[in-house]
């Protein structure tokens, strides 16, 4: 135990000293979780609100598939973006695997159905209230979509931040397509697990703990902007 | 409040995009668990990129995977442990040529306790037997890595059939030697693994080394370059520059030189 | 009793054999109704009377199973719906501020920033919520939310209002600010169409009245008339207060 006090003093010294390898990391996981939810948004809420007020056929089968995709082992994950991108794979010649790049693919795999899930439930309430009023201004189903987004922007961003911890916190498909290479695609989830595969346990779990918190300041963070904006008389959802 | 959104955004994609992206040029290693988990990489690997300019990035897996990874062309060079495998995978085209570049050596790691009672033995075959008819847990990487294979080919000799055992007193924990090892100390199992992630383990707590000095237990790395013809997109020029600089006199040094409280850890051997 | 005396020309609204069935029930039957004339005309009757069904049959947000609307002998294309506002029974506001609900609408007419920020100044003024613009419309009391959404309605410039209940779930002196508003907007040549199940409120509204009863038009006529001399039983007992069963 003496043992795992004075590692965890060390992890904790690495942080607060600004330890450039371990910012470098930390930075590393931002930056590819912070783009894989932002494509993964682009993506997954029109998707998300088109399933809510569109109506053609097939689409319940779609919002059952997006709702069980929600989820997708990130492992099956990482595996098939590897066949992809890997160079005897099909999207070979982009030379793509082992850089962050297809790490922020593999995210948004699977990030997008959860955005897209949650998106399709936000909007679809909020269309079921604003429906006749919608229609009483003139405003045509397609042209709602973006209203419903913008109005429901709150929910939403529980949604974009449910993408994000999962993202975060993922490990399964980033070490695969990642290949947790030093200073390249080393990312904090791929680091816990390699110190843990060394034996040092306790480094591996004072990595955690700043990874829990900076999961937590990400979330709390976008909270305090939100409440704010809810303070500030742009309502809530 | 629609500002201090977007200026929020834009503070964590600049804050986020800047980070350090390795400068071309560079190789990508498909290598061992054991060769990163000891620490010979982060040592050796400053040297190489300073008087080459080449950066390597290293993907450490099971030696089974690491060749299935090359045989894809997600790769340029392969070091692994593995001989046979290794002259497998160069007779199939799929390399250019194999070199040898140092050694080590497997050893038994057990508890305290050692229930098998096989403390201060020399020959692997007779410790596993021993293992085998006591009955006591034996944790396996089961992962197709190297030292499962020089593990099985232990087994081998023995004539126990581990397979037979599975789940009972020998486990598979199909992951990687750190976290086989982690599994025996959690469970005060015995199991085999190379020396050089042994010393650099962290978490050795109630195991000790039992066995060793078994000329069976001898590892040899390889080193391959991924064949071109077969793979068009391998950078074969700098993948070549690293194999000849890591068989060469400052790379053999630079192994040699690599030592964990003061043992060495690897030896170098290219011809 | 307010002076009638200025007519402008309004389009009518006609209805034609117009039914809705659900599960076998007629919900709403009404073969012939004209509502011509300045207005307000006041739909009344009580609930379940099918009231809040015409009405939305009238505004084009139902389509009736048979039956027609007109509008100045026009059906309800989205181009004469767009002259057509509807104010509900509960506001729906956006989750935007005050303002902005009211920016909303006039965005959608096509207007420049400037003619917005004049005309939204010139609603707030007149549903007196200047002082409210950058406040959240979701925080709004019951009272100011349906003002509000009454501000939003004429925000679209619209020939024909439709209300559907806007004070059954206010105190009386909201109700009375909202009543002026709905008097106003009419003197000004707004064609007003108000369903309510409060005699009074008709009393105090009306210039003319339609009754209904499961989901019929029992009687139609002048405020001043009917409400002197009911011609069905129908109407002279809900006047009376009896219940209507």
């Amino acid at each position: 135990m003496q043992d795992f006090a004075q590692q965890f003093t060390i992890a904790l010294g690495l942080i607060f000293t600004g330890d450039p390898e371990l910012w470098a990391i930390v930075l590393l996981s931002l930056k590819v979780s912070v783009w894989a939810v932002f494509i993964a948004s682009l993506i997954g809420m029109p998707l998300g609100a088109g399933l809510a007020v569109g109506r053609f056929p097939g689409r319940r089968a779609l919002i059952v598939l997006i709702n069980a995709l929600m989820g997708l082992p990130p492992v099956v994950v990482g595996l098939l973006v590897y066949l992809m991108l890997s160079r005897s794979g099909p999207l070979g010649v982009l030379q793509l695997l082992y850089t962050p790049t297809a790490m922020i693919i593999a995210q948004v795999v699977l990030v997008t159905p959860i955005i897209a899930a949650l998106t399709r439930q936000v909007v679809e309430t909020l269309a079921v209230e604003y429906d006749e009023q919608l229609r009483s201004l003139g405003v045509s189903r397609l042209s709602s979509v973006p209203v419903l987004l913008w109005d429901g922007r709150l929910a939403l961003m529980t949604a974009l931040l449910a993408g994000f911890g999962r993202a975060i916190a993922e490990v399964g498909a980033v070490i695969i397509v990642g290949g947790n290479i030093n200073h390249v695609t080393r990312v904090m989830t791929t680091t816990i697990a390699l110190e843990t595969s060394k034996g040092n346990l306790a480094l591996a779990l004072a990595l955690g703990a700043v990874l829990i918190a900076l999961a937590v300041s990400v979330t709390g963070a976008v909270s305090v902007l939100s409440l704010r904006g809810e303070r500030q008389g742009v309502g809530h959802a | 409040m629609v500002r201090q959104w977007v200026r929020a955004a834009v503070t964590v994609v600049a804050l986020t995009t800047g980070s350090a992206q390795a400068a071309d040029p560079f190789i990508v290693v498909q290598s061992t668990t054991s060769t990163q988990n000891s620490g010979l990489f982060d040592a050796i690997l400053p040297w190489f990129e300073a008087e080459s300019g080449i950066d390597v990035r290293v993907v450490a897996v099971g030696t089974g995977q690491a060749i299935r990874n090359a045989r894809n062309g997600d790769g340029d060079v392969l070091l692994v442990h593995a001989k046979p495998a290794e002259e497998a995978f160069v007779a199939e085209g799929w390399g250019v040529s194999r070199q040898d570049v140092m050694y080590n050596d497997f050893v038994i790691v057990g508890p305290k306790g050692d229930p098998a009672g096989i403390r201060g033995g020399t020959d692997a075959v007779a410790a596993l037997t021993a293992i085998a008819q006591t009955g006591s847990v034996f944790v396996s990487r089961g992962d197709d890595s190297g030292t499962h294979k020089a593990e099985l080919r232990q087994w081998g000799k023995t004539g126990v059939d581990v397979a037979q055992a599975s789940g009972d007193w020998y486990r598979e924990t199909g992951s990687g030697m750190g976290a086989t090892l982690n599994v025996a100390a959690g469970m005060g199992a015995y199991a085999l693994t190379d020396r050089a992630t042994w010393l650099a383990f962290g978490n050795a707590h109630g195991l000790e080394v039992l066995v060793e000095g078994d000329p069976g237990l001898f590892n040899q790395y390889g080193v391959i370059l991924v064949n071109p013809e077969k793979h068009p997109g391998v950078r074969a020029e700098a993948g070549q520059r690293f194999i000849d600089w890591l068989v060469g006199p400052d790379g053999q040094a630079a192994i040699a030189g690599y030592k964990l409280d003061g043992e060495q850890l690897f030896f170098p051997n290219a011809r | 009793m307010r002076d009638f005396s200025v007519m402008t020309d309004h389009p009518t609204l006609s209805v034609r054999g117009l039914s809705i069935v659900r599960d076998g029930k007629a919900l709403l039957g009404v073969d012939y109704l004209d509502l011509d004339g300045p207005g307000p005309t006041i739909i009344l009757g009580p609930n379940g009377a099918g009231k809040s069904l015409l009405l939305r049959c009238l505004h084009g947000l139902i389509t009736p199973d048979r039956g027609t609307v007109t509008q100045g002998g026009q059906v309800l294309t989205d181009k004469v719906r767009a002259g057509q506002a509807m104010v509900f029974q509960r506001p729906v506001l956006l989750r935007r501020t005050v303002a902005g609900n009211l920016d909303f609408v006039l965005r959608r007419r096509g207007l420049s920033r400037s003619a917005r920020r004049a005309e939204c100044e010139e609603l707030l003024a007149q549903g007196g919520l200047s002082d409210k613009a950058r406040q959240s419309a979701r925080s709004l009391s019951g009272g100011e939310a349906q003002r509000l959404a009454i501000l939003r309605a004429l925000a679209c410039k619209p020939s024909v209002l439709f209300l559907d209940e806007p004070t059954s779930a206010l105190d009386p002196q909201a109700t009375q600010e909202i009543e002026q508003m709905v008097l106003r907007a009419s003197d000004q040549g707004l064609r007003v169409v108000m369903v309510t199940h409060d005699i009074g409120q008709a009393r105090r509204l009306a210039r003319d009245v339609v009754v209904m009863h499961g989901g019929r038009v029992v009687e139609q006529g002048l405020a001043a008339q009917m409400f002197a001399a009911p011609q069905s039983g129908m109407t002279r007992r809900f006047l009376s207060g009896g219940l209507m069963v």
